[in-house]
């Protein structure tokens, strides 16, 4: 922690000395910040793959900046409020754990607009949004499901939030349904980042038989990991991570966030913008699935892409009962779709999984 | 819960592969302190060993030269680190703080063309009938070379430390650099040379995460380790046994709280994640109330032979 005050707080030196503030009739500033590093090949690139499609959208008309590795917590307060203080019109801040922080600047500051990815707690200038990746999983729930062949699916996961339980939720109903037999072994890392800890999470999943691993952490490093072990496939994560095609991966889960941003940002320059919860999914184009390569037979590959039409026509919702939680008490009725309320909440996990959810 | 699928030769097998980088660079680090030297740039050396090893095993096809790359890359982002706080006198945690940053800067800038490729790894040692024997073959005898290279280090560092000549004069110049200086001995020679003894390690660690554990380049790939290999030399009290027995407790918990939830077993990660920071506090209570300070008394001090 100490190295990443540092880090940030020397990064947010450099950018206030370095770009005076503002004057009225310059471009729209507009600042992000990341968790991660952009080169994660991940979550934080899909971010500013987005801001790149943002200046080239605009040109000169909205000068973008950003900072990377930025931690969750008390750290994202300073460098947001030095973005601010060097003229930020809008900010981005595109992780979870940023929400109290953006409030806490967001009110300090009312003429900049803020939008937080992920998070669940608005304000006048403090937008949310976020993707239904849950629609993603359970595409690829499907495939694991139907492709392996220990029956057993290793799940890395990062933190305890609604966001990764909806995911481990999602992938497990889907894989449930195209195979009965299949169990879910889930490890949690506690970290969104860290290659060497998450390359040692999917070794562990695979020595205890997993054969297919799926990721809600941000690097390649545990498809690296199931390169080397041989026989073992895993999916892109927030990125298509095509450098692992055709096997280990064998499809992704993608983040498209740059037709948001555009459209936030004209909002803001229209004067039309304002605060809300904005939650789209494959249907709207922020969740894609990359292309699912041909180690995947034929017919799983066209279940796949069935499933993925009709969750995006609106036709089929993934979670759609008759589902149970996992100590047995019924959550929805046959027919019956969970609402964004209880999803955005969620920190159960439904009946069939294995394990407790750490607090 | 099915603990039962735990096995322990694997286990211990592979917590000696994820402790390798932090005890490579602790070793060094340890090694730097004992000259008197505070370099805080761990992290920084060990990401551009990262990335150079991994640069240099693409383009000429072998780790072992990638290896040698990243040693020669540590130590050379060591030597600015050694001409700053050497000759120019400047401050030891500023100039180690600077070093880092501009360690994650240079290598982020250096490894973009290396995404997502894949570099040549580390075969494992063939020890033919030693890697039959049960449980200590697999064990002892199934690892990649570095394994090996790296506790044949511990053992010289501990020996040269305790035995030699060499190891006494870099001992006098951590504990007392003047009175190293009125004997006649060149304190900033020697010190030069421990830290380039410190970056090439810390080097080697950062390639032994790009190479063989992960095995990528990817941006930040280190998360940290250098922080954890600074920890340790403190918590090792400054001894090459302890940073052998350090990185193997760090890198254990973290293998075993892994395998523990892989295997479904409800433990309570917060607690096993932060094990290693409680037993390095209790190792510190410890040696202070047993009056053992250990710290070298020069540490962090500059050095200038004046008059």
């Amino acid at each position: 922690m100490y190295r990443r005050t540092l880090l940030s707080t020397a990064a947010a030196l450099a950018l206030g000395l370095g770009l005076p503030a503002a004057a009225q009739d310059d471009p729209m500033k507009v600042g992000f910040i990341y968790v991660g590093p952009i080169g994660d090949g991940g979550w934080t690139y899909t971010h500013n793959e987005g801001r790149l499609a943002v200046e080239e959208h605009f040109g000169d008309a909205v000068e973008t900046v950003y900072q990377e590795s930025v931690p969750e917590g008390a750290d994202a307060a300073r460098a947001m409020t030095q973005m601010a203080l060097s003229g930020a019109d809008m900010i981005f801040a595109t992780s979870f754990g940023y929400m109290d922080q953006v409030l806490e600047v967001a009110a300090q500051f009312p003429d900049v607009t803020f939008e937080h990815a992920t998070g669940y707690k608005q304000a006048e200038n403090v937008a949310t949004y976020s993707a239904r990746f849950y629609e993603g999983r359970a595409v690829i729930g499907h495939i694991a499901g139907r492709m392996t062949e220990t029956n057993t699916v290793g799940y890395i996961a990062s933190y305890p939030i609604p966001e990764v339980i909806r995911g481990i939720n999602s992938a497990y109903i889907h894989a449930k349904k195209a195979n009965p037999d299949v169990e879910f072994r889930v490890v949690w890392a506690y970290t969104w980042f860290d290659p060497a800890k998450e390359a040692d999470a999917a070794s562990a999943l695979i020595e205890q038989g997993a054969d297919v691993i799926l990721q809600h952490t941000d690097s390649t490093a545990p498809l690296a990991a199931a390169e080397s072990a041989g026989d073992v496939i895993g999916f892109g994560q927030a990125s298509d991570m095509a450098e692992y095609k055709p096997s280990p991966r064998v499809s992704s889960i993608l983040d498209i966030w740059g037709p948001y941003y555009i459209d936030r940002i004209e909002a803001v320059m229209d004067g039309t913008w304002e605060s809300g919860d904005t939650w789209h999914g494959i249907g709207e184009g922020m969740v894609g699935i990359g292309e699912i390569t041909e180690a995947v037979p034929e017919e799983v590959r066209a279940e796949a892409l069935a499933l993925k039409e009709r969750i995006a026509s609106g036709e089929y919702h993934p979670f759609t009962g008759p589902l149970n939680k996992q100590d047995g008490t019924p959550w929805l009725a046959e027919g019956e779709t969970a609402d964004d309320g209880t999803l955005l909440g969620m920190d159960f996990y439904v009946e069939g999984l294995t394990g407790e959810i750490p607090n | 819960m099915d603990l039962a699928t735990i096995q322990p030769a694997i286990l211990i097998a592979s917590l000696m592969v994820s402790s390798t980088p932090i005890l490579l660079a602790a070793l060094g680090e340890m090694v730097v302190e004992r000259a008197g030297v505070l370099n805080l740039g761990v992290e920084g050396m060990m990401i551009t060993g990262a990335v150079s090893g991994f640069a240099v095993a693409i383009n000429s096809g072998s780790p072992a030269l990638g290896f040698l790359g990243a040693a020669a890359a540590g130590a050379a982002l060591s030597l600015a680190f050694a001409v700053l706080t050497q000759f120019l006198l400047s401050n030891h945690v500023a100039t180690g703080l600077a070093l880092t940053l501009a360690g994650l800067g240079l290598s982020a800038l250096v490894g973009k063309p290396y995404e997502g490729m894949k570099a040549p790894t580390l075969p494992k040692l063939d020890l033919g009938p030693l890697a039959e024997i049960p449980f200590l073959g697999r064990v002892l005898f199934s690892h990649d070379v570095m394994v090996y290279a790296s506790l044949a280090l511990v053992a010289a560092v501990w020996a040269v430390l305790r035995f030699t000549r060499a190891g006494l004069i870099l001992r006098a110049v951590g504990e007392s650099a003047e009175a190293a200086h009125a004997l006649g001995y060149d304190v900033v020679r020697v010190r030069v040379l421990a830290i380039l003894f410190g970056g090439a390690l810390a080097g080697l660690g950062g390639a032994y995460i790009s190479l063989v554990r992960v095995p990528q380049w990817t941006e930040g790939m280190t998360a940290g380790a250098g922080w954890i290999a600074l920890a340790i030399v403190v918590f090792a009290s400054w001894r090459a046994g302890w940073v052998l027995v350090g990185a193997y407790l760090f890198g254990g918990v973290t293998v075993l709280q892994l395998n523990l939830q892989a295997a479904g077993a409800a433990v309570p990660v917060a607690l096993l994640s932060a094990a290693p920071y409680l037993v390095t506090i209790l190792v510190l209570v410890i040696i202070s109330a047993r009056g053992l300070q250990g710290a070298p008394a020069a540490l962090g001090r500059s050095f200038h032979a004046s008059g």
